[in-house]
């Protein structure tokens, strides 16, 4: 490095710092303390604001009882929340939303993906409900009432495109096993009834523990119940119904 | 100020002493970045391309699309920007203060043990352990080892404010000193609401969107920002255009950009007064905005020419320009009529991309670009590679932008039409995601370059050669 040379980033190595500023800035803005005291209030008071009450009137929603006698919503299975961990762990989060959009802003009514927007009392007894910010792939919050059968799940799951032509969701072979047909005495549980073309000849294909979990929870995907006149939904009902 | 012989000389040495003790902790944060720009590089094409070809790596459940996605986004943020961020943080309040880095060996143990912790959060993504939840997928013990090596960074950061040896603070200072209490408050109180047990239902989501918006918000933009108000002045020779207009910039952007995730769930199940809120915020965001693009622009007129011969100058204003795009895009996309369509689309995607790549990754890269051959003693090995990876990058973003946010505004059409069936949206995106992967490579060309021209430069440093290279001259009659 040399001190004569002109160099195209600006000069150096005399280039000195501090002395950028030529007018004198006001006071306040020389004390340490007082800039910490203003940034830290600033994002306490957007905490406040954005989690913690919000937090606290979400989380005094209660279940409520259905007209026809039961609680909603209702607790999911064991086997229903193993899937949800394997959705979550595998991500579906990222292509699949899982909420409603209010009447009158989006298609999803006329879509046909419910029959009424999402509010908060749906996910009241979620820990960590999956939202989502994507629709690479169609909103899944009632796909268990919209696509009841399972063997259809581990048909798309296996490969999409049996199911849904065009598709371009992965497929997801590691949630299945193959099995040799001879020996077995008996069909293996969660087999899978695959079309001629795309059997595995002389093999059941069987869908593993977390497929048969994965498939549980999106079967228990259905928030389409008609709530209760009076029932405490998290929000304003002009909001949904407008 | 005194500008005589002794002074200068003094100044001189000043600096050198700063350099020094700056050297190890900034070198090992922004080597480690640029490993982890290229780790995330891999990650971001192989998604990038299962998107329209979802037979591509589909046998195994680690290179899942949802898994490597996440992957992508955990190593940039917190691998590349987040360790390169701290590497400009550090270097540039202890030049503007005038001392010396304190804390050094904490500083470097941090740079491993942060290594470490990436590695081992993005291992765990990919081998099944993600929370899915955006921007925080790190299961919680990563996210505890790096809240609390946050700390030390701030400990760094603030001790080193506190010590200055300056009669004026400069704007860079308040943006830097802002960024190191905001973000582990951030971090810190986003992580234990989120997995620990104090949100659930949908507080969890605003969480959420108050955590992840922020990032961007109140950690990378005002590195960003310090960058800016730094090198521009810097590499010019002026200074910056209005101390006024840099201090309503700093307190309108603390008091608004805090308040605006929740434009990430408009529509969306949450009590309608946390969006309304959300797109206020937005809103108010016009106001820092326009204030730091007037401030920086002003600072240029007349010196445009100097984009042709600088690399830093050329990387940071494309994305001083960036943040002035995005932040305009981002208020207008708050709008409830503009979000009925880009919401759930890749317009969002673009979007994303346009502030942490347009404007934040090309900020660090121009600041590595000063900083690095003053550390190492070292200049640039080859002005016509550090155009190469000028145009890459720049037109690769370009690209990406363009494509996406055509293809997710179309898509975002097609959805709120329930006539058109699903799958024909799904094709239809498809040429758009072929462009994206094309754009994608492009970037990776340049990011191969930079760390080809970081890698040699840095070898050059450890065996001791090369230390009469003149520095490169970009454009011109060179």
């Amino acid at each position: 490095m040399s001190d004569t040379r002109s160099h195209p980033d600006g000069p150096r190595p005399d280039d000195d710092d501090g002395r950028q500023v030529w007018l004198t800035p006001p006071e306040s803005m020389q004390h340490s303390l007082f800039i910490a005291a203003g940034v830290l209030a600033t994002v306490i008071a957007s905490y406040v604001g954005l989690v913690a009450i919000p937090n606290w009137q979400v989380n005094r929603l209660e279940p409520v009882m259905l007209d026809n006698g039961e609680t909603y919503p209702a607790e999911r299975s064991e086997l229903a929340q193993k899937g949800k961990d394997v959705y979550i762990d595998l991500g579906c989060v990222y292509c699949h939303s899982q909420q409603v959009r209010q009447n009158d802003f989006g298609g999803d009514l006329s879509r046909g993906w419910g029959m009424r927007s999402s509010v908060p009392l749906d996910y009241t007894r979620e820990e960590t409900p999956v939202l989502g910010t994507m629709r690479t792939g169609p909103d899944l919050r009632n796909i268990g009432g919209r696509q009841p059968s399972r063997q259809w799940h581990y048909l798309h799951l296996y490969n999409p495109r049996i199911t849904s032509p065009g598709s371009t969701m992965p497929p997801f072979r590691f949630l299945f096993d193959t099995v040799p047909i001879e020996g077995r005495t008996n069909v293996p549980v969660g087999r899978v009834d695959m079309p001629e073309e795309h059997s595995v000849p002389g093999h059941y294909v069987v869908a593993t523990d977390r497929a048969r979990a994965l498939v549980e929870y999106l079967l228990s995907l259905d928030h389409d119940q008609t709530l209760p006149e009076n029932a405490n939904r998290g929000t304003d009902p002009e909001q949904v119904d407008r | 100020m005194g500008d005589s012989e002794t002074d200068l000389e003094r100044d001189a040495q000043s600096r050198k002493a700063i350099d020094a003790s700056a050297r190890l902790p900034v070198v090992f944060m922004m080597a480690s970045g640029v490993f982890w720009l290229l780790f995330g590089t891999v990650l971001a094409f192989i998604a990038s391309f299962k998107l329209h070809s979802p037979w591509f790596l589909a046998d195994q459940a680690w290179l899942t699309f949802g898994r490597v996605r996440p992957a992508h986004l955990n190593t940039m943020i917190y691998g590349w920007a987040s360790m390169t961020g701290i590497g400009v943080l550090l270097w540039l309040q202890a030049r503007l203060s005038r001392v010396r880095v304190p804390l050094r060996k904490s500083l470097i143990a941090v740079g491993v043990v942060w290594n470490f912790a990436v590695l081992a959060g993005t291992v765990a993504i990919l081998a099944g352990g993600s929370t899915s939840v955006e921007w925080l997928e790190f299961p919680p013990w990563v996210a505890a080892i790096l809240g609390a090596l946050f700390v030390v960074v701030m400990a760094a950061s603030v001790l080193t404010f506190v010590r200055r040896n300056v009669e004026h603070v400069y704007v860079s200072q308040w943006y830097l000193f802002g960024a190191v209490f905001w973000f582990p408050f951030l971090y810190i109180a986003g992580n234990l609401v989120i997995h620990g047990t104090g949100a659930s239902g949908v507080a969890e989501a605003t969480a959420n969107w108050w955590y992840a918006h922020n990032v961007l918000g109140i950690w990378f933009t005002p590195i960003g920002l310090a960058a800016a108000y730094y090198f521009i002045p810097k590499v010019i020779g002026r200074p910056i255009h209005s101390y006024y207009l840099s201090l309503l910039g700093f307190w309108t952007l603390a008091l608004f950009y805090n308040w605006a995730g929740t434009h990430h769930l408009i529509g969306g199940p949450i009590p309608l007064w946390v969006q309304t809120v959300g797109i206020v915020a937005s809103m108010m965001m016009f106001i820092p905005v326009i204030t730091v693009a007037i401030n920086h622009h002003m600072t240029m007129v007349g010196h445009f020419d100097k984009l042709e011969y600088s690399p830093t100058l050329r990387f940071i204003v494309f994305g001083a320009m960036s943040y002035t795009l995005v932040s305009v895009q981002g208020s207008l996309t708050a709008l409830r009529v503009v979000n009925e369509t880009t919401h759930f689309t890749h317009y969002t995607i673009a979007h994303a991309h346009l502030g942490m790549y347009a404007f934040v990754t090309m900020v660090l890269f121009g600041s590595m670009y000063y900083i690095l051959p003053r550390l190492t003693g070292r200049e640039w090995s080859s002005g016509p590679l550090i155009r190469a990876h000028f145009w890459t990058t720049g037109l690769g973003m370009v690209l990406y932008w363009v494509g996406l946010t055509i293809g997710g505004w179309i898509q975002g059409q097609m959805l709120k039409n329930p006539d058109i069936a699903f799958i024909e949206i799904v094709q239809t995106t498809l040429p758009y995601l072929w462009s994206r992967s094309f754009a994608a490579a492009l970037m990776s060309v340049g990011h191969f370059i930079f760390a080809y021209l970081v890698g040699r430069m840095l070898y050059e440093w450890a065996t001791d050669r090369g230390k009469d290279r003149l520095p490169p001259m970009l454009g011109g009659d060179q």
